[in-house]
Parts: structure tokens; C-alpha cells; sequence
């Protein structure tokens, strides 16, 4: 039997004992992830900030509900990797900064389509409109399934309020009067997407859900290059500015 | 020298088993290979799916990115899960000498857990996802989830508590790290606030949300789909073969060095990203040090066999394990090598990371499965299998599959990975249309289907097997005719 007095402490102590063991395993299991996890909540360890980056619009709210829906993010990352080649075919790599809003994060693990940070922009509404109907007709060879479903089912403004209000209370920063004034913000942005589309030559409802999808993807790696461009990069809040700190 | 690791030996003399619970054991050996059918028979869709896209049936709920959550979650948390519990429960009462704790509770985690499968199974597909991978299940599924982790702990530590044998073996030790770990990495990442039933958002925000994420992420594959696979290798290897372990020292070094080393990985799943440069660097570094404790397991699990190599030849038991085994050293010398920035540069987005995976998946976890479950069958069932032959096929199949599957997606992982990043003499993309590299990997696709198509056939063939054998007359106590 085990035991005896020349049994080393491991057998002696820890093995004999499953609540020492149960223990000694959940220490050993914390260490590693207070360490890495705490530290980003300072302003000294965590992510850096980036000036000018705003909230999601409703409507941007909203489309972005559709993309964790659709699982989006599954085929397409939102994180451009500081290389020439990202650079040349994403354009500025991504900025911690620009995730500031971002709950929950959509970085992706897997390209299976193209990165999409910098889609913003990149194309007019009416080519977001087609190709979510069919791929194929605006990427030829593509291998995304058609998402025609889009172009028919509506948003509810009751439900993007809902949204709106627990991202408040998960951080964000949207005032009770932005929440009040929801239903008419996704009015207003909705008609705006309706009227480009219409020139376009495209006829749409402003609740249509690929309206809302269209609205996030345009906002998409937006804030983070105009910041960019402005060299807005700011210093982290705490840290004192190195020259000064030199005198 | 009494290599410390008696217990599984006296295990072996059963003495008498009569006052064990194996029927909770065969409820989750029924689950399990329900749920491994069902979760393959969705990866191999979704794997035919990115071959040929007019598979996604122009449906919302069967759309890639809708199944894919449902594929990873079957797999992970039925399949792995089920099976964890099939060997915890059969093993535990054996090597404690004694019932579980509480037979209620056991029935709660059953059928708690097939609940929670089932509620998994009917939101993926309606698009309800927090949108995390392998935490996407909505808040109230996954307060479910700590309720019923709860119950099977309480009965845990419950059992343990009742033993009748003073010395705690290393699997137990393993068991532990699963029961205790899996619940703290659940709930930190799944902190959210509801904005309606359906929908939750975490409260955690960026590169912090990703951090916390990923720190899950690679966790769940350590502790969910590693330690409590590790703990069934020392039950049910030593068994297997009849070989007491080859080393109590290292099994407690590399015990405590995975367990402490293991938690710190996750950020190599952002290399490259904006997260913060000291994470990025204790992420990689880390994982290049994990190699070390997961080989000390692999090498303990092998050189148990010494003296039985010549078994292996003949018993579809351990040739499930020793494949299973050479699987988890080789892809826990893959993780690493991936956890190096420059290698990363390279394979992260790819299909590489799938191979990677998946060779972890089909051929540790998988495998070291089927191994405990043709092990079981005969010992819970109290009958031969029908089809003896069919387990030596089903090990072939599944073999070979793995290894069209892993081949095809370094294949593919090598060729868009390359491609992205090739420049011209210009300075310029060589491969501008990011369609062209796509299309470059459908053969690739294709022979993953197939390799993936034969491990399924492998699995269905098992589950044939077990229905067949358990519905045929009682034959004798204790008769392992595919051993």
C-alpha cells in the first residue's frame, strides 16, 4: 500500500488528497491567463488607441448582427497582417485602436474569401447588392454561396434597439437619446443606401436586411484609415510623451 | 522498481465489477457514436460545400458559414465530450474501487448534456451565434452548459471523495484538470450582456475580446480534446495491452508542466494581429515550450507498449492507439512550429491550420476513441462484436483518410499561403484576383472529401458494428473478440 513515511511529498500529500490536488491544478491553470488577461485592461499593457474611431451607426448595428449571423466571419478575416503583400492587396494593416467598438471581435482564422478590414469603400453599394444575390455575377469563379434571403427579410427597429442598448451596456459609448432615436437613425441611413442603390438602378426597401449589411460592410476599416491618414495614431493615455520624459 | 502506477495493474485483477454503474457507461458509448456520425456526416458536407459551392441548397440554415459551428461544436462537445465521459465514467469507478458519488447525478449530466446538444444542433443552423469559435452557443444554452458541467463536477469530486483506494492515479489526475478547467475558461469568455434571448453581446471588447477568445480557443483543444484524452490513454492503454505504465516520474513532470505551459498558448492564434507585442511573444514562446510535456505523454503512452509491439500486429485496439498516440506527438510538433512568428506569417488563414487541426482531431482524438470504444464494447456489453474483421477495416479507412486529408490540406494551405504573398520583380502581387489562387485549391477540396468521406464510412461501420453486436444474444462475461 502507499504511504509509507519515505513516500516523497507528491505521493505522500498531493496524491493522496483530491481537494490538495483539485487545488494545486487551478493554481497552475490560473497563472498563465491572469497574466496575459489582466494586463490588457491597462492603458500601459493593453490595446493602443486610435483617434477618431466611432461607435456603429444602427443600421451598422444591425448589418453586423447579420454578418455574425450568416458566419461571415468564418470565410473572411477583418485583420490585415503588416506585409508589402496585405499592404498591396488589403491596403493599411489593421490598428488595435480600431476594434475599439467591436463586440464581439471579427478577426476570423480562415481566408477562404478575401480579408475584408479595408472593404469599406472599396465598392459601390449596387456591387455589395448583387454580388450577396448572386456571387458569381459580380466575382466570377467565386465560391460563396448566394445570399438572396437578404434582399427580402426586414429588420426590426424594436430589436436593433435592443442591440443598441446592451452594447451600452457592454461599454460602448452611445448616449440614451442615440438609443432613443434609433428606429429614425435606421430610417435615415436606411434611405440614404435606398437612394444610391435607386441610382444604381436598383429598387430596395430601407428595412431590407442587405441594406443593413451593405451600410456595415461601406463603414468597414473606414475610421481606421482616415486615422491613419491624418497620422492620428495617438499616444496611449498614460504613457508620457518620450522627449519629455527625456528632460 | 514499482513504477508507482499499481493501481491500474490491480485495476486489471477485477476483482469483482458487480457494484459499478456501467450502464450511465453505455449510454455515453451510444451517444458518443451517434453524435460522431452525425458530426462527421456535417464536416463532410461542409467539406463539400467549399469543393462545390451548389451544396449550400440555397437554404440560410445549411450555408458553410451557418454548418461549421455545427460541424465544430458536434464534433468537439458530442463526440469528444460523450466519449470523455463513456471512458471517465467507466475508468473512475475502477480505478476508486467504488460507484459513482450519486447514479441521479450521472443520469442529469446525461441527459443534460445530450440536451444541450440537441438545443446546439436547432440554433447553429437558424443562425443564433455569439459568433466565437467553439463558444458560439447562445447565453441561456450556455448557462445550461455550466449548470449541468456543475452537477458532473459535484459527482466528481463526489466519487473521489468516497474512494476506496488511498492513491490517486494519473488519470485521475488528468480527469481533473478537464473537470476543473473547462468550466473557468467557459465562463470568463462567454461574459456577455443580453440584448435579447436569441442574442447576447461579450463584454469585452477588440483585441481584448479576441485575447480572452483565444485564450478559450486553445484551451478548449488543451483541455477539452488533450488532458481528458490523455487521462483515457492511461486508463485504457495499460489495459489494452496489458503493460503496466512505463514511467510514474514522468507522467507527474509532464502532468504539471502541460497543465501550467498549456494555459498561456492562446495568442499564437494572433500573431501578426495589433495585439500588443508581449502577448504575441509569451503566446509563441509558450507553445514552443508545450512541445516538451505533450512528447512526455506520447513517449509514456509508447514505450507502455514495450513488450506488446508484437499485439499490435494483430488487436484493432492498439493499433487505434499507437496511431492515435504517433497523431498527437506529430501535431503537437506541428502547433509549435506554427507558433513561430515566421512559420505563422505563412500558415495562418489557411488551410494548413484545417490540416493541422484535423490531424490533432481524426487522428489523436478520434482515434484513441475508436480504440477505448472497441475496448469497451465487448466489457459493457458482455458480447463479441459481429463483425470482428470490420474493426481491422475501420482502422485502414480511417488511417488512410487522415492522411488524404492532412496531405491535401497542407497542400492547399502551402499554395494560397505561397500565393497571397508572391510578388512579381515589379514589387507587385504575381497573383492579384484572390479567385484565382481559390480556384487553384478545389482539387485539393475534392481529396479531402474523399479522405474525409472514408474516415465517416470507417465510422459508420463502427456504429453498424456495435448495433449489430448489441443486438445479438448475451454470449459470455467477458469475451473481447475483436482483441
Amino acid at each position: 500500500m502507499a504511504g509509507t513515511e519515505r513516500d516523497p511529498f507528491h505521493r505522500r500529500v498531493l496524491e493522496k488528497s483530491g481537494a490538495i490536488f483539485a487545488v494545486a491544478t487551478t493554481i497552475a491553470i490560473m497563472i498563465g491567463g491572469l497574466v496575459e488577461i489582466i494586463p490588457m485592461f491597462t492603458a500601459k499593457f493593453g490595446p493602443e488607441h486610435l483617434a477618431g474611431v466611432k461607435p456603429y451607426t444602427p443600421l451598422e448595428v444591425a448589418g453586423r448582427d447579420i454578418y455574425i449571423r450568416e458566419g461571415c466571419y468564418l470565410c473572411h478575416s477583418q485583420m490585415v497582417r503588416p506585409t508589402r503583400a496585405e499592404y498591396l492587396r488589403y491596403g493599411e494593416w489593421t490598428r488595435a485602436g480600431e476594434y475599439a467598438y467591436d463586440h464581439p471581435f471579427l478577426l476570423g482564422s480562415r481566408r477562404i474569401g478575401p480579408d475584408l478590414q479595408r472593404v469599406g469603400g472599396k465598392y459601390p453599394d449596387a456591387w455589395h447588392f448583387e454580388h450577396m444575390a448572386n456571387p458569381r455575377a459580380t466575382s466570377p469563379g467565386s465560391i460563396m454561396p448566394p445570399y438572396q434571403w437578404l434582399h427580402s427579410q426586414r429588420i426590426d427597429p424594436a430589436d436593433v434597439q435592443a442591440s443598441v442598448r446592451a452594447l451600452q451596456r457592454a461599454g460602448v459609448p452611445y448616449t440614451d437619446a442615440e438609443i432613443a432615436g434609433t428606429p429614425a437613425q435606421l430610417a435615415a441611413q436606411g434611405q440614404e443606401i435606398v437612394g444610391r442603390l435607386a441610382a444604381a438602378g436598383i429598387k430596395t426597401e430601407p428595412d431590407r436586411e442587405i441594406v443593413a449589411l451593405i451600410a456595415y460592410l461601406q463603414r468597414l476599416g473606414k475610421d481606421g484609415r482616415a486615422a491613419i491618414a491624418a497620422g492620428a495614431t495617438a499616444p496611449k493615455p498614460e504613457a508620457p510623451p518620450k522627449v519629455q520624459a527625456a528632460r | 522498481m514499482p513504477t508507482g502506477h499499481e493501481s491500474v495493474a490491480a485495476a486489471a485483477i477485477r476483482p469483482d465489477e458487480s457494484g459499478y454503474d456501467d450502464d450511465i457507461v453505455k449510454m455515453f458509448f451510444a451517444a458518443t457514436v451517434t453524435w460522431a456520425a452525425v458530426g462527421m456526416l456535417v464536416g463532410l458536407w461542409i467539406a463539400l460545400e467549399l469543393a462545390w459551392w451548389p451544396a449550400n441548397l440555397g437554404l440560410p440554415y445549411t450555408t458553410f458559414g451557418r454548418l461549421r459551428p455545427l460541424h465544430t461544436n458536434a464534433v468537439i462537445f458530442a463526440f469528444g465530450g460523450n466519449i470523455c465521459f463513456t471512458g471517465i465514467y467507466y475508468s473512475m469507478q475502477r480505478l476508486l474501487r467504488t460507484r459513482m458519488w450519486s447514479d441521479a447525478i450521472s443520469r442529469f449530466h446525461f441527459w443534460g448534456w445530450q440536451a444541450i446538444i440537441v438545443a446546439a444542433a436547432i440554433t447553429l443552423p437558424l443562425g443564433m451565434t455569439e459568433s466565437k469559435e467553439y463558444a458560439e452557443l447562445i447565453w441561456p444554452i450556455d448557462l445550461a452548459i455550466v449548470v449541468v458541467w456543475v452537477a458532473f463536477a459535484v459527482n466528481f469530486f463526489g466519487t473521489i471523495a468516497v474512494r476506496k483506494v488511498a492513491h490517486l492515479y494519473v488519470a485521475i489526475w488528468f480527469y481533473m484538470s478537464f473537470v476543473i478547467t473547462i468550466p473557468v475558461l467557459h465562463i470568463v469568455n462567454s461574459l456577455a450582456i443580453p440584448a435579447t434571448l436569441f442574442r447576447s453581446y461579450p463584454v469585452y471588447a477588440g483585441l481584448t475580446d479576441a485575447l480572452v477568445q483565444w485564450w478559450y480557443g486553445h484551451n478548449a483543444v488543451g483541455f477539452f480534446l488533450t488532458t481528458p484524452f490523455l487521462g483515457l490513454m492511461y486508463y485504457f492503454l495499460p489495459r489494452a495491452a496489458e503493460r503496466p505504465v512505463y514511467s510514474y516520474r514522468l507522467s507527474i513532470v509532464h502532468f504539471w508542466a502541460l497543465v501550467f505551459l498549456y494555459i498561456w498558448a492562446g495568442p499564437h492564434h494572433l500573431l501578426y494581429s495589433a495585439l500588443p507585442e508581449w502577448a504575441q511573444t509569451l503566446g509563441m514562446v509558450f507553445s514552443i515550450m508545450l512541445i516538451a510535456p505533450s512528447w512526455g505523454g506520447m513517449l509514456n503512452g509508447l514505450l507502455t507498449l514495450r513488450g506488446a509491439w508484437d499485439r499490435v500486429r494483430t488487436d484493432p485496439v492498439l493499433k487505434f492507439m499507437v496511431v492515435a498516440v504517433s497523431f498527437y506527438g506529430m501535431s503537437t510538433f506541428e502547433g509549435p512550429m506554427m507558433s513561430i512568428r515566421a512559420v505563422n506569417s505563412l500558415s495562418h488563414f489557411t488551410n494548413w491550420t484545417i490540416g493541422h487541426v484535423h490531424s490533432g482531431a481524426l487522428g489523436w482524438v478520434g482515434m484513441v476513441s475508436f480504440g477505448i470504444l472497441y475496448w469497451l464494447f465487448p466489457r459493457v456489453w458482455k458480447r463479441p462484436l459481429a463483425y470482428p474483421s470490420w474493426a481491422t477495416t475501420h482502422f485502414w479507412l480511417a488511417t488512410i483518410g487522415i492522411v488524404l486529408y492532412t496531405v491535401s490540406m497542407w497542400a492547399a494551405g502551402l499554395t494560397e499561403g505561397l500565393e497571397w504573398r508572391a510578388l512579381d520583380t515589379a514589387g507587385q502581387l504575381k497573383y492579384p484576383n484572390f479567385v484565382d489562387i481559390v480556384h487553384q485549391l478545389n482539387p485539393f477540396y475534392w481529396l479531402r472529401v474523399v479522405g474525409g468521406g472514408m474516415y465517416l464510412i470507417g465510422v459508420i461501420m463502427m456504429a453498424w458494428n456495435f448495433i449489430r453486436s448489441a443486438s445479438a444474444k448475451a454470449v459470455s462475461a467477458e469475451a473481447p473478440a475483436a482483441a
